[in-house]
């Protein structure tokens, strides 16, 4: 079945079925990688993009919901992965494994969006359904400041 | 350059104090016999316009190990970091010891990789002495230039290139390399190498890898390990939209008295279709009839209560025993006895098992996230009867591992399919995340029944220790063995560590400071209750446990150095807190590292918040990456909270019964602690990072606990007494 989806600004037609989360149309389909499958139920964040502005779990998004939505991934957050988000990941070096990175930073990108200067609580919200295995919180969060142009603070409030 | 120059180096082991890490786990065993030698030219390309690219052996799992290998070639090779490219190397016998596991990375390289730079240096530098007809003397590099003393003549790295590779290589153990004063990268905090493409989404990890044509799998195993088909509706899901091929694979693996190893290739129904939703939606309409076999049977209720059954009786086996226990006790002022307890926990990397494999006429190509390479090639030629020189292996970056790629029974699997379908058809396999919670290589539970004594002066005098785990007579389970000279071992006069061992039909293995995890708690709980008992002060008691002794297995100065220091960062016995707060501390020597925890906790109604905790560790002499090296003891911090929490493998019927991050849970973000990171470094060789950091978190919290609010933790996690984060 044809569906007309708009990833990261270009309309395209996939052939897939009506409730094909659109995480596994994203990768195996539009090759599009970036977006990760970390345990299909919505529980880790790995898999997030943003739908219309809002950061949503792909991994459990059929893509019929989505069809006329314009959908971003990580790939399409900046031209040249130069969000101040990612330039701030790079800077403070947080990845470790780097697997959650780009959900992470995609729901850095919906809470900026919304909140320039974020406070520790409105992170902690925004990060809350994000999860890393190898433990970069705090990084994350030095990171969400600096890109926000703020003060690094040391760690949790 | 491609340095052409067969020069062959025997590196001997790394020598220091290790733990008797084989009986902690057999996975690392390899990693601690002689490492194989390895070819010098292998890890350096210089192309002629200068570019030089730097080969990294290890598998890179997240410990930023691609990063720091060729940080140390590098330093000596004399060029500037930020225009050096890094690449990850496949498996190759030219590359020597290629593993990831038991935090080795840093002693078994810190000599070999630096001469690799320093030789290749060399080479350089007689290459354009030659040329200029000059001693060797009179030349100098820096900067990826050789530079002539005295003259203004120079050549670039790139135009020396060829003719360097014609030199001779230098004796590698008559190379003098560079003083620590004199480092220009090692020692500066320097980004992990793949951190821009990550951020960018480019396509690095296993999970990533594709070709044209590739086909994507499913594997669907009995939930009771080492369970058989006996029937399946094959028929009818080769009929399913997208779905090319099905079948069963009816192997049998052994399932007990105890699973030591990789069992492997497993039974099960492999499904392969154009996308891998196609093959996990036909997953879901397999009707399956299992013979679940012996496992079945097993349950966590069943292995608690056979556990106690056999804390009363005689030990099967004593693995230590020193002084006169009965007479130890009998002269203690005060004894304590308690028992203690910890769960199976998944590894559970964010990134589910997966692996790529394609196979025509008789070889095999692999692209694996895989921690032993090696040992996966072994697996996968026994399994499929291919020889190993038929095997080649890819060595993709892992999104995370903590020792589940230790094992490689993914690869066998998509070898086995990629083999069935042939005609050099790419296959991916890719486990659910149900998959890989049912099907680790768990890290095994443990009971302890502790009866401690202390003398009128609070000493310690006796300590027995029966350790009730999972095994046959004199097998271990895989990392469910104890350290017989696991402290206090040797600092108490009368002491001794009994086994009895429970038959399991599971995978086990090792998890991120395998025994580590788990055994620190247990000591640094029990050695805390006698503390308290004593009514000492829980960092003086361990320091004057500790004493002015010596250990033929770790240097315990270097104990008593991070202890020291981590009461002195913490402020501890020198702040007041409010009440619910409090302070507790917990020490431990694992894979070469010595490491201090303090903690600071704030308890009320059960409802825990970890304010800070103070880390002091001794790796050494030099951190050789900062960046890494705090993000390491970060990561094992948070991991070892989690732990601590909310992470519990249960069995009934000899099924998992948890399924995925909401039944086995990570530490969430806003609960992450303030961490401070403090190295205190000694004049010894640099060690690694991977683990060490981890296992003293778990029992200066609960530490901290019971000073917060006199409620002993003596299982874990802690959400089955009721606790939760605040």
């Amino acid at each position: 079945m044809a569906t007309k989806l708009t990833v990261n600004g270009r309309p395209t037609t996939v052939d897939a079925s009506a409730d094909t989360p659109l995480l596994w149309v994203l990768r195996d389909i539009l090759n599009l990688h970036g977006t990760k499958f970390g345990c299909g139920i919505g529980q880790c964040g790995a898999c997030t993009v943003h739908v219309n502005g809002q950061p949503q779990r792909s991994c459990i998004t059929p893509i019929a919901a989505v069809a006329n939505a314009q959908i971003t991934t990580i790939e399409g957050l900046s031209a040249t992965a130069s969000h101040p988000l990612q330039e701030a990941w790079i800077e403070m070096d947080v990845p470790q494994c780097g697997y959650c990175q780009a959900g992470q930073i995609m729901s850095a990108a919906a809470l900026l969006a919304k909140h320039p200067k974020p406070t520790n609580t409105e992170i902690d919200e925004a990060m809350s359904g994000n999860l890393c295995r190898c433990g970069t919180y705090l990084r994350v969060r030095q990171a969400i400041h600096k890109a926000a142009g703020m003060a690094v603070t040391e760690g949790a409030a | 350059m491609r340095v052409t120059r067969r020069s062959f180096l025997h590196v001997t082991a790394a020598s220091g104090g290790g733990l008797l890490m084989g009986a902690y786990s057999a996975p690392f065993a390899a990693a601690q016999q002689q490492p194989p030698p390895f070819e010098t030219s292998a890890f350096v390309r210089i192309a002629p316009d200068g570019t030089i690219t730097l080969l990294s052996r290890n598998p890179e799992i997240g410990q930023g190990i691609k990063t720091m290998l060729p940080m140390l070639i590098a330093e000596e090779l004399e060029v500037d970091w930020k225009t050096v490219k890094v690449e990850q190397a496949d498996l190759d016998a030219k590359y020597g010891l290629q593993t990831t596991g038991g935090s080795r990375a840093a002693s078994n390289n810190w000599v070999p990789m630096r001469q690799v730079g320093a030789a290749t240096r060399h080479m350089l530098i007689a290459a354009a002495a030659k040329s200029w007809g000059v001693p060797e003397s009179e030349c100098f590099a820096t900067n990826g230039r050789v530079y002539h003393r005295g003259t203004d003549r120079s050549l670039g790295y790139g135009e020396l290139a060829s003719s360097a590779a014609s030199m001779p290589v230098p004796d590698l153990k008559t190379l003098k390399l560079k003083d620590q004063s004199d480092f220009k990268i090692i020692g500066k905090a320097t980004r992990s190498v793949d951190v821009p493409d990550i951020v960018a989404g480019k396509p690095i990890f296993g999970i990533d890898f594709t070709m044209p044509g590739m086909l994507f799998a499913g594997y669907q195993k009995c939930p009771v390990f080492g369970g058989k088909v006996v029937s399946a509706n094959i028929d009818e899901i080769k009929k399913l939209p997208g779905i090319r091929h099905a079948f069963v694979v009816d192997t049998t693996v052994k399932t007990g008295p105890v699973v030591e190893g990789d069992p492997g290739l497993e039974p099960g129904i492999a499904i392969v279709a154009d996308t891998w939703w196609a093959a996990n939606s036909a997953r879901k309409k397999l009707d399956v009839k299992w013979d679940e076999g012996p496992a079945a049977g097993q349950s966590s209720e069943g292995f608690a209560k056979r556990a106690l059954e056999l804390s009363q009786q005689a030990p099967q086996r004593t693995l230590k025993s020193d002084g006169n226990l009965e007479e130890g006790f009998k002269n203690s002022a005060k004894v304590l006895e308690a028992a203690y307890d910890y769960p199976f926990i998944s590894h559970a990397p964010l990134e589910p098992r997966n692996c790529s494999a394609r196979f025509q006429d008789g070889k095999l190509e692999i692209w694996s996230t895989t921690q032993l390479p090696g040992r996966g090639r072994t697996l996968v030629s026994k399994a499929l009867n291919i020889p190993e020189s038929d095997i080649t292996i890819h060595l993709l970056r892992a999104g995370g591992s903590f020792g589940r790629g230790l094992t490689n029974d993914y690869m066998a699997e998509v070898s086995h399919i990629a083999k069935t379908i042939g005609g050099n058809v790419p296959v991916k396999l890719l486990w659910t995340r149900e998959d890989d919670m049912a099907h680790d290589y768990y890290r095994p539970g443990g009971f302890h029944y502790l009866k401690g004594g202390i003398d009128a002066a609070g000493q310690v005098v006796a300590w027995r220790n029966h350790f009730v785990t999972y095994g046959d007579n004199e097998h271990f389970a895989s990392a469910a063995a104890i350290n017989p000279l696991e402290f206090p071992a040797d600092f108490v006069p009368n002491f001794a560590i009994h086994v009895s061992a429970m038959p399991l039909a599971l995978k086990t293995g090792a998890l991120r400071a395998p025994a580590a995890n788990s055994q620190c708690f247990v000591m640094q709980s029990f050695i805390d209750e006698l503390a308290h008992a004593a009514g000492k002060d829980p960092i003086a008691f361990r320091l004057e446990l500790l004493g002015e002794k010596t250990h033929e297995k770790y240097d315990v100065a270097r104990m008593r150095g991070v202890l020291t220091a981590v009461a002195e960062r913490s402020g501890w016995g020198k702040r007041t807190l409010a009440k619910g707060t409090a302070l507790g501390v917990a020490f431990h020597y694992s894979f070469q590292g010595y490491f201090a925890h303090v903690a600071e906790v704030s308890v009320a109604a059960n409802k825990l918040k970890v304010n800070k905790i103070w880390v002091c560790g001794d790796i050494g002499s030099q951190v050789i990456n900062p960046s890494g090296a705090e993000a390491q003891v970060q990561g094992g911090v948070i991991d070892g909270l989690s732990e601590l929490m909310a992470q519990e493998i249960t069995l009934e019927k000899g099924r998992v019964m948890q399924t995925n991050y909401n039944q086995h849970k990570l530490l969430p973000f806003a609960k992450a602690p303030q961490i401070d990171v403090h190295f205190v470094e000694t004049d010894h060789d640099p060690t690694g990072l991977g683990e060490p950091a981890l296992p003293p978190v778990i029992p200066a919290v609960t530490n901290a606990i019971f000073a917060a609010t006199g409620k002993r933790i003596r299982t874990i996690p802690l959400a089955k007494s009721g606790f939760s984060w605040a």
